[in-house]
């Protein structure tokens, strides 16, 4: 299939974690000097592939090589970056407090008689931006960069250590729409030179705009190789899922029920001191009893940043609060907010939901204790068994024992958790943030279901989703989000894929796109 | 990866973990094994006057190490203890002195001071942690030379004494025959675990330490928690002052010089995370026991004490040490 011989060759590789077969028979084939796109679900198998061939992880078998020459099972991730295979996280391995070319240098620094020699690591790494197109100063510490910024000292990094093949994991994941086509614009470059990619990504899109060919996993198997050009992306998705997805919508309620909560004129500086990197400007929604409002946008555009507003989780400048009619006094925490009757599912479940050492019962009824406290101090044993056994079988977790630390249970139960623990609550006003980010597609649609049992119940929804597809099949009506305002509010009825992207896009002016992330 | 792949935690637990197992009860292991170990090396050290003698050293860091667990759940520490314990001890003694009470209400002015003291400087040292967002470690690193220099100051440096019998039945009486240090630490060990387990403030207490975050998002008022710690911990360790003095007869500037270190690794060795989140205070009372008989044994069998100190550091690395391998084990 590859006229050129492959630069990387990966077959039949395996990895067994206790009680699931991460990687059963992986191939991989990478030509020189292209982009290789690598697909598949959450949980098909990519990060444990990443890993074993950055050398974090050994293989049970199987085998690689690059260019030519096998990479030993044995190498530690420094050997194999000499090799010229550079892994680049989501989570970058840059020193936050050293310079850029301290950075770039880490470990090869250039020595003349015996000492650092500043000036000449300051040129290499100045010359090496440049020709990347980078006009920064390298003497700058890490710290201050943008999150782009600090990508691409990542990826010039890789080029210092003469990388031939660099993994890039979820590159765009954090990237606005600017900073993407920068980014592909340096792999473009790159390409050129010779230099191969292997490039994951849940966007589809991108992988028509800059890859050349894929290969698709899925549970831990190899289910495909081709050439980007002449598929399609309904095509990539059904190698990715094996099957046609079509998330399940639910009846569209008949009457318009009354309006549970009502945000007014929501608006926030951006902080000089960073932490809010967006102005929002008179953000106003109205969600009613049993609907579910969905909030797409991209990443950073004020979904999230409303959401936690609501929540009392952050603050802002101006706006006003009314719940079933009445105005809120001012919500200064979440506690004033749960008292209220909102609830959060908040979009990192590891960082800002689970307390992943700790038992399912302490995470599930933890915001509830003090109503099955006596004299609000006790926990009442029983009544909490009673709650914990409640929202288990209602929301179908499977877990051992509610003694288990959350943290052993699979992403779906997680959530589940999470939605049990605010379900608990009873609330008025229920938010989920990416409520299926990180899950699988079973798990997924189980989620949905529930979330539409919860609005049948006559709860009101809030949906915060970066997945397109997930927004359209949930929400009764969806309001998008762009660079802090509210770019536009359209009935499901009204709403399509390319409608919402056009109201979510930066400028009209942007690629085009057929389809958008799954 | 998926869901159905999750029960597999079953059959891992059926088959016997040993590394589980001695992360679970090794330290109580240890703890028996040394006993054997002194008791056969010497005959005296299973008297009953030295075991009670043991057990009376334990009481009175035992108490604050009670609190300090629920610092380190937090996630916190306190490195203030030995010095406040020293300054609301004297503190107490001085106030009595001033006032001049007599001997029916002078241990209860002594008493009273003390703790009142130390909740004080434990609500000012919890303040500082979180109004200001000072790391706890500063915080309390700063407050033990704060309040070793203060009880220097207030008595000029020398030791109040000359107590009367009934503050020194703080210290050396008892009731029912045990010792009331002993009777005191039982009843504050016991108030601690039924805190840590059956209150809503326990598991409040685990959630800010294993998730501040998102204990925030639950709703819980994490500044005040985390206050709330040190103020537990300030109270205890004042408390304890009184009872060092009545037990010496004497308030001394340099009492309790080397207690944070006992506390601290009392909590460590009983298996609390530096962390946060994970422990408690069933295994603070062996890591205070542990020490308490390890420093007995040695002065027992001639050991000299400056030796001890070694034995002590080395024991409490190898703890975390092994608290660490049995984490990355599983």
């Amino acid at each position: 299939m590859s006229p050129a011989p492959n630069l990387l060759e990966v077959r039949e590789v395996c990895k067994q974690f206790p009680g699931v077969k991460a990687l059963d028979g992986v191939e991989l084939q990478v030509r020189r000097g292209e982009v290789h796109a690598l697909l598949g679900e959450n949980g098909a198998g990519k990060s444990t592939l990443l890993k074993i061939l950055s050398g974090a992880l050994r293989a049970d078998r199987g085998e690689a090589t690059l260019d030519g020459v096998a990479l030993a099972p044995s190498e530690t991730p420094r050997e194999r970056q000499r090799a010229g295979l550079v892994t680049i996280y989501q989570e970058f391995n840059l020193l936050p407090f050293m310079s850029i070319a301290e950075n770039l240098y880490l470990g090869r620094e250039p020595v003349r008689r015996g000492f650092i020699d500043w000036a000449a690591m300051h040129d290499n790494s100045r010359a090496l931006l440049t020709s990347l197109g980078l006009s920064v100063d390298p003497r700058r510490e890490v710290r201050h960069l943008s999150v782009a910024h600090q990508q691409m000292v990542e990826i010039a990094r890789a080029v210092a250590q003469k990388a031939k093949l660099i993994v890039m994991d979820e590159p765009t994941a954090a990237l606005g729409h600017r900073e993407v086509e920068i980014l592909h614009a340096v792999i473009q470059e790159l390409r050129t030179r010779g230099v191969s990619f292997i490039y994951v990504t849940h966007r589809l899109n991108e992988v028509k705009m800059v890859c050349d060919s894929f290969t698709v996993l899925r549970d831990g198997r190899y289910v495909a190789r081709g050439e980007v050009g002449g598929v399609e992306t309904a095509d990539l998705v059904r190698l990715m899922v094996g099957r046609d997805v079509e998330f399940s919508k639910r009846a569209h309620p008949a009457v318009l029920r009354e309006t549970v909560l009502a945000v007014k004129g929501v608006a926030r500086a951006r902080d000089s001191s960073g932490r809010h990197t967006i102005a929002l400007n008179d953000l106003s929604i109205e969600v009613n009893a049993g609907q579910i409002l969905g909030f797409a946008g991209l990443v950073g555009a004020g979904r999230t940043e409303l959401a936690r507003i609501i929540f009392g989780a952050d603050h802002c400048d101006r706006g006003v609060l009314y719940l079933n009619g009445s105005e809120l006094r001012p919500l200064r925490s979440p506690k004033d907010a749960i008292r209220a009757g909102i609830a959060l599912v908040p979009e990192d479940r590891k960082q800002q939901g689970c307390f992943l050492e700790q038992s399912i019962s302490q995470n599930m009824a933890l915001p509830s204790l003090k109503r099955i406290s006596r004299w609000g101090v006790f926990v009442d044993a029983l009544q909490e068994r009673q709650l914990v056994e409640k929202y288990r079988a209602a929301l179908r977790i499977k877990m051992a024992n509610s003694a288990v630390a959350v943290g052993t249970l699979s992403g779906g139960n997680q959530q589940k958790v999470l939605l049990a623990r605010c379900m608990a609550l009873q609330p008025k006003v229920l938010i989920v943030d990416e409520p299926t980010r990180g899950i699988d597609i079973g798990a997924k649609a189980e989620v949905h279901q529930l979330l539409f049992e919860m609005a049948n119940s006559g709860m009101a929804l809030i949906i915060i989703s970066s997945e397109m597809p997930e927004v359209l099949a949930l929400s009764d009506r969806i309001v998008v989000f762009r660079e802090g305002c509210i770019s536009g509010v359209l009935d499901r009825r009204d709403a399509t894929e390319n409608s919402l992207m056009e109201l979510m896009a930066i400028s009209a002016a942007t690629a085009p796109v057929r389809s958008a992330a799954l | 990866m998926k869901d159905d792949t999750q029960p597999q935690q079953g059959t891992a637990r059926r088959r016997f973990d040993a590394v589980a197992w001695l992360r679970r009860y090794g330290t109580l292991l240890f703890l028996c094994a040394l006993i054997v170990f002194f008791g056969l090396e010497n005959s005296r050290f299973l008297s009953l006057r030295n075991v009670t003698n043991i057990l009376t050293e334990v009481s009175i860091y035992g108490i604050i190490a009670v609190g300090m667990t629920f610092v380190i759940l937090t996630a916190g520490v306190d490195l203030a203890v030995g010095s406040l314990l020293a300054f609301a001890g004297m503190s107490g003694a001085f106030v009595m002195q001033a006032v001049e009470a007599d001997s029916t209400l002078g241990w209860l002015v002594a008493l009273a001071t003390a703790t009142a003291v130390g909740t004080l400087v434990g609500f000012l040292q919890g303040k500082a942690v979180t109004l200001f967002s000072v790391p706890p470690f500063i915080v309390t690193l700063g407050g033990m030379t704060i309040w070793r220099g203060a009880t220097l100051i207030l008595n000029d440096g020398s030791p109040i004494s000359g107590f009367d019998a009934n503050y020194r039945w703080w210290g050396t009486g008892s009731i029912a025959g045990i010792p009331v240090p002993i009777v005191l630490f039982g009843l504050i060990a016991a108030v601690g675990l039924v805190t840590e387990r059956y209150t809503r403030y326990g598991r409040y207490v685990y959630a800010v330490g294993g998730n501040p975050e998102a204990a925030r998002l639950n709703g819980l008022d994490v500044q005040a928690i985390i206050t709330s710690v040190y103020v537990i911990v300030g109270a205890l360790s004042g408390l304890a002052g009184f009872l060092l003095s009545a037990r010496l007869g004497a308030a001394e500037a340099v009492g309790g010089i080397g207690y944070e270190l006992r506390v601290i690794a009392s909590v460590v060795i009983g298996g609390t995370s530096l962390a946060g989140g994970r422990g408690g205070i069933g295994g603070t009372i062996i890591g205070a026991l542990l020490i308490g008989v390890l420093t007995n044994g040695l002065v027992i069998m001639h050991v000299s004490s400056y030796w001890q100190q070694v034995v002590i550091g080395l024991i409490i690395v190898a703890a975390v040490a092994f608290d660490t391998y049995a984490k990355s084990h599983r």
